[in-house]
């Protein structure tokens, strides 16, 4: 007789049947196509994963979305991983995403676009953002293969062009897992050590998985954040990586970037010397400027001028002094004339002259009485001839 | 690292000053007593920079963390 089956309660069989999915598929890779795909307002990333003959829905929670290096469509062949978890309260089942990748020759190449977009949509590449590089560095970083060609061809250029240099390298792993890490860490360590005027990050030329590194976010990120510019030099001129688009500068080998961070020695030491020689010449010149500038002075009209100043007042005097002289003359022939004429005037009223003509002059107590009746009787009197005089008495 | 700052962008700083004596005397327009000065100094300065630029050996370090984290420099053989 066989036992009634102890039912189960519909909880118990969801338990039971969660634990037997989540402990079986705790870790698949899936390959299908995408449909339905929608970014909830929460982050939550939801998507079926179908191929032509079923389907399972699938969840990226929205810690790990912004791990996704591309941006998911609808119709993209994808691989993802993840676990499978059971949604009791629904009875349903989902792929939990902890990657997606897409499928396909195109997978690194659409892996690279998305993150190339992704970072200039943040301005990563915007040139208001690049910094210049110092003419004349003194103390150049690299990052790069300690063994790698790209070390030996920079230091050769260097050598040639500017040794007056100082280079520190910080060895790194170029390619593999761990190369980002490294090279990220890498380009924190020279800024922090400081005085490093200029960093090259580079290596060799290689296939786009070789040059995988330098297409890794945390690397554009670590190369934005240099607080030194960064010159980026990975593999030859047609690879393109995310380096190069937010490097300060992009190389097109590691070559080409030892030969833009130092000028040629030879081409300043020309210049040097020219300066040299033009500031010689120009002394030379000012010093035989001053000289005939010297000569031209002492031979000039101002500065003889006050010889001729001289000779102009001593003229002038002479002529003041000849105006004078006959001005003075002049006058002195004018007193002349008129004192000849008071002269005569006068010699002309002389009393002798007229004495001598035959008058006589009658004085008492020597005045001159010029009318009889001013003379009495007995009054004592003198007559004044001109050769003499003859005491009288009036009677 | 302090002295290596100060010597830091004097080969730079010098070459800026000797094109700025260099025009200053081309112009012709400095007193002469100025001028000397700037001649004397433009041929201090050239010599300098003519001695920096000839300088031959390029140094090459490896920046390394010691076992406390310290950032050490070691000198390597410049091939």
């Amino acid at each position: 007789m066989a036992l009634e089956p102890v039912a189960l309660t519909v909880t118990e069989i969801t338990r039971r049947i969660k634990h037997s999915l989540e402990s079986s598929f705790s870790s698949v890779v899936v390959q299908g196509e995408i449909s339905n795909f929608k970014r909830h307002t929460s982050g939550h990333i939801y998507f079926t994963l179908k191929d032509d003959a079923a389907q399972m829905s699938a969840v990226v929670w929205r810690s790990r979305a912004p791990m996704l290096s591309f941006q998911p469509e609808d119709g993209m062949k994808v691989v993802v991983t993840g676990r499978v978890t059971v949604y009791e309260v629904r009875g349903t089942y989902q792929l939990d995403v902890s990657s997606i990748r897409p499928i396909g020759i195109g997978e690194l190449q659409m892996a690279f676009e998305y993150l190339k977009r992704k970072l200039a949509s943040e301005g990563l590449f915007d040139p208001e953002h690049k910094k210049r590089l110092p003419e004349y560095p003194e103390r150049i970083g690299i990052v790069t293969s300690p063994t790698g060609a790209a070390l030996h061809d920079m230091l050769n250029i260097l050598r040639r062009r500017f040794p007056a240099v100082e280079v520190i390298l910080r060895p790194t792993l170029v390619q593999g897992s761990d190369a980002a890490d490294d090279i990220e860490a890498a380009i924190r360590e020279l800024n922090e050590v400081g005085g490093i005027d200029v960093i090259i990050v580079g290596r060799g030329g290689g296939s786009i998985e070789d040059l995988w590194a330098f297409n890794a976010e945390r690397v554009a990120r670590a190369i934005f954040n240099s607080g030194v510019p960064i010159v980026s030099a990975v593999g030859h001129e047609i690879d393109f990586t995310i380096a190069d688009f937010v490097a300060d500068l992009r190389a097109p080998t590691p070559s080409a970037a030892a030969e833009l961070v130092v000028r040629d020695r030879a081409a300043i030491l020309a210049n040097v010397r020219d300066n040299w020689y033009t500031i010689h010449e120009a002394m030379i010149a000012m010093l035989s400027n001053r000289k005939e500038h010297v000569r031209n002075l002492l031979r000039s009209y101002s500065f003889n001028r006050p010889i001729d100043l001289l000779r102009q007042h001593s003229q002038h005097v002479d002529e003041l002094d000849r105006n004078l002289s006959s001005v003075v003359s002049h006058r002195l022939a004018l007193l002349k004339s008129s004192s000849r004429s008071l002269y005569h005037r006068i010699t002309a009223l002389n009393p002798g002259l007229v004495l001598r003509r035959g008058y006589a002059m009658v004085l008492r107590e020597g005045d001159i009485i010029s009318s009889a009746r001013r003379l009495h009787s007995n009054d004592e009197i003198e007559i004044k001839f001109n050769d003499g005089v003859v005491p009288s008495k009036v009677s | 690292m302090a002295s290596k700052s100060t010597q830091k962008h004097t080969f730079e700083a010098s070459l800026k000053r000797l094109e700025e004596i260099v025009s200053k005397l081309e112009q012709g327009e400095v007193p002469l007593e100025d001028s000397i000065k700037l001649y004397e100094e433009g041929l201090a300065l050239s010599k300098s920079c003519i001695e920096k630029l000839t300088q031959a050996e390029l140094k090459l370090k490896k920046l390394s963390k010691d076992i406390d984290g310290n950032f050490q420099f070691l000198e390597e053989e410049s091939e």
